[in-house]
């Protein structure tokens, strides 16, 4: 699953997940283009027009019981109700190895218990 | 016939003198970026150029009102309340020498304008990442005159604190008291930071933090060594005293740090740097070189403490002013009452050599400075929140004040920038997907 969200509410999503128990995950920034307005900066004498926003990009590997409650952990975190909010990508996963174990799948997406 | 004024104006002017205070005035509006440097590396990287701006946009209403009515409030006679308007738009402020120095008035009222620049930038502490660009210039306006002239007039230019006797070097009560107090009294008006409490909120840049404070401490040299009005004695001691005192805080401050998590921290030692140079500014010509370095000691006690407690308070007082200027002047305002030793000053003793008198008067100057600060601030943005919004939008806050009050970024990449021409007629920021 793959969710791109404001960066000013990327905290809001980390704990909506720890919320919903979901503890792997990656996450990159990155700067992208939805429906937003640009933004119009000017330095001295030249002006422009910036079409792309800052974002962070969640990468989360789940087992199917997890999707929906992950979807749901990332609208309520990262929603303000204004254009920019993100997108969520759900997208079928081939395999999913642990390095350090070799479990694989299911087994490699559950969190270790402490 | 020969009168009054005539006799002062017949008084020498000493080149030596000018040149330095020359040299002085610079050095202190030196301190002024120098802050926003300071200031700009504690604030997260999206609220760089707001913050900067707070700093540069006080050189700009401060100098204008100084010249206006500030001086003349501070420096004109010696009412013991608030000076005259005889001095108004710098009328009658010439080269003719400043009553009590052998430098040209003109000189004299500018080097006072630049300690007006710098305390009213220092309350813009208090507030960053979250008030309005547009209130905070009207805030910090008013703000010089109604509470910085008037404290100046007290301490420096003849009101009743400095004709009762109280020693307050380079500013301990305009300068650091009166911005201390004030950052208070502003961070309780305008509110803490929407995430404050909730999400770490942390300095984004620590070699600014650091650059900043060396080179508010060098420009400090102008300010407490500029104090003395001449190249004479007192100018000479505050000078090395502002070298000795800051130095002994970083000690003491590094030892504090590694009591406290075994590490000497680089934001640590920014923050003693300016508690030493606060610490001495009330005590530079007034104590001896020894005693200058028990200060810069001490200094730092009360204000890590307070630096550690503040954060555990639901008060955002946001850059801790009140810890680094209020708390640390307090402590030099005081130490002055104990430790000025007339064999080195020329002027007075303080509680340690013989007169208990001093101390008072010291005291009564730690009580009253915070006092009128706290509640003179208090007031204005109380009348100032009830005529407009003093912070910006929640969402403008939540996305980054340097794009939403200036339009500009601390760190473009340029990616994703199209050029606009004027010829393209592109004013307004121009939808690119209608989202409905």
């Amino acid at each position: 699953m793959i969710g791109i969200v404001r960066p000013e509410k990327a905290n809001d999503v980390l704990e909506a997940l720890y919320r919903s128990e979901v503890r792997g995950f990656s996450l990159s920034r990155v700067e992208g283009h939805g429906g937003e307005l640009d933004r119009v900066e000017t330095y001295r004498g030249t002006t422009v027009k910036v079409g792309l926003e800052d974002k962070v990009r969640f990468e989360i590997a789940v087992s199917d019981p997890f999707v929906q409650p992950t979807i749901d952990a990332l609208c309520e975190g990262a929603r303000t109700g204004e254009v920019g909010d993100g997108k969520i990508f759900v997208v079928p996963l081939e395999q999913v190895v642990r390095i350090r174990s070799g479990e694989t799948d299911d087994l490699a997406v559950t969190p270790v218990k402490a | 016939m020969i009168d009054t004024p005539f006799l002062v104006a017949a008084a020498r002017i000493d080149t030596g003198d000018t040149a330095w205070m020359l040299c002085a005035t610079a050095l202190v509006l030196l301190m002024t970026p120098a802050l926003g440097l300071f200031y700009a590396g504690l604030v997260r990287a999206k609220n760089t150029l707001n913050t900067f701006m707070m700093c540069v946009a006080a050189i700009a209403v401060a100098m204008v009102m100084w010249a206006l009515v500030g001086y003349s409030l501070a420096f004109d006679g010696d009412n013991a309340l608030i000076g005259g308007l005889g001095y108004a738009g710098l009328h009658g402020v010439d080269f003719q020498p400043r009553a009590g120095t052998a430098i040209p008035h003109l000189v004299f009222m500018a080097f006072q304008a630049t300690f007006c620049i710098i305390t009213t930038a220092l309350v813009a502490g208090a507030v960053v990442e979250r008030m309005r660009f547009g209130a905070f210039l009207i805030f910090a306006a008013l703000w010089s005159v109604l509470v910085y002239a008037v404290l100046a007039h007290w301490a420096f230019g003849g009101g009743w604190l400095i004709s009762g006797g109280t020693l307050d070097f380079a500013g301990g009560v305009p300068v650091e008291m009166g911005s201390g107090f004030s950052a208070l009294a502003a961070a309780l008006v305008v509110g803490a930071r929407k995430d404050y409490g909730r999400q770490a909120l942390l300095p984004h840049n620590a070699v600014y933090v650091l650059l900043g404070a060396g080179m508010l401490w060098f420009g400090w040299f102008g300010f407490n060594g500029g104090s003395g009005f001449s190249t004479g004695n007192p100018s000479v001691l505050a000078f090395t005293n502002t070298l000795l005192c800051p130095a002994c805080t970083l000690l003491v401050w590094f030892l504090l740090d590694l009591l406290r998590d075994r590490q000497v921290t680089a934001i640590g030692a920014a923050t003693a740097i300016i508690v030493g140079c606060v610490g001495i500014t009330p005590a530079g010509g007034y104590i001896s070189p020894g005693w200058a370095m028990l200060l810069g000691g001490l200094v730092a006690l009360p204000c890590y403490a307070v630096i550690v407690f503040r954060p555990r308070t639901g008060v955002d007082e946001t850059l801790d002013v009140l810890a680094a200027h209020g708390v640390a002047g307090f402590t030099g305002i005081l130490f002055v009452g104990f430790f000025a030793q007339a064999s080195w000053n020329g002027v007075s003793d303080g509680l340690f050599f013989g007169n208990a008198a001093q101390l008072g008067d010291q005291a009564l100057a730690a009580l009253a400075g915070p006092a009128y600060a706290f509640a003179a601030t208090f007031l204005l943005l109380k009348v100032l929140g009830a005529l407009m919004p003093l912070r910006a939008s929640e969402y403008e806050e939540a996305r980054r004040l340097d794009v939403t009050e200036h339009g500009e970024e601390a760190y473009p990449t340029g990616e994703g920038a199209i050029l606009v021409t004027p010829e393209a007629g592109i004013e307004e920021p121009v939808p690119v997907a209608d989202p409905a």
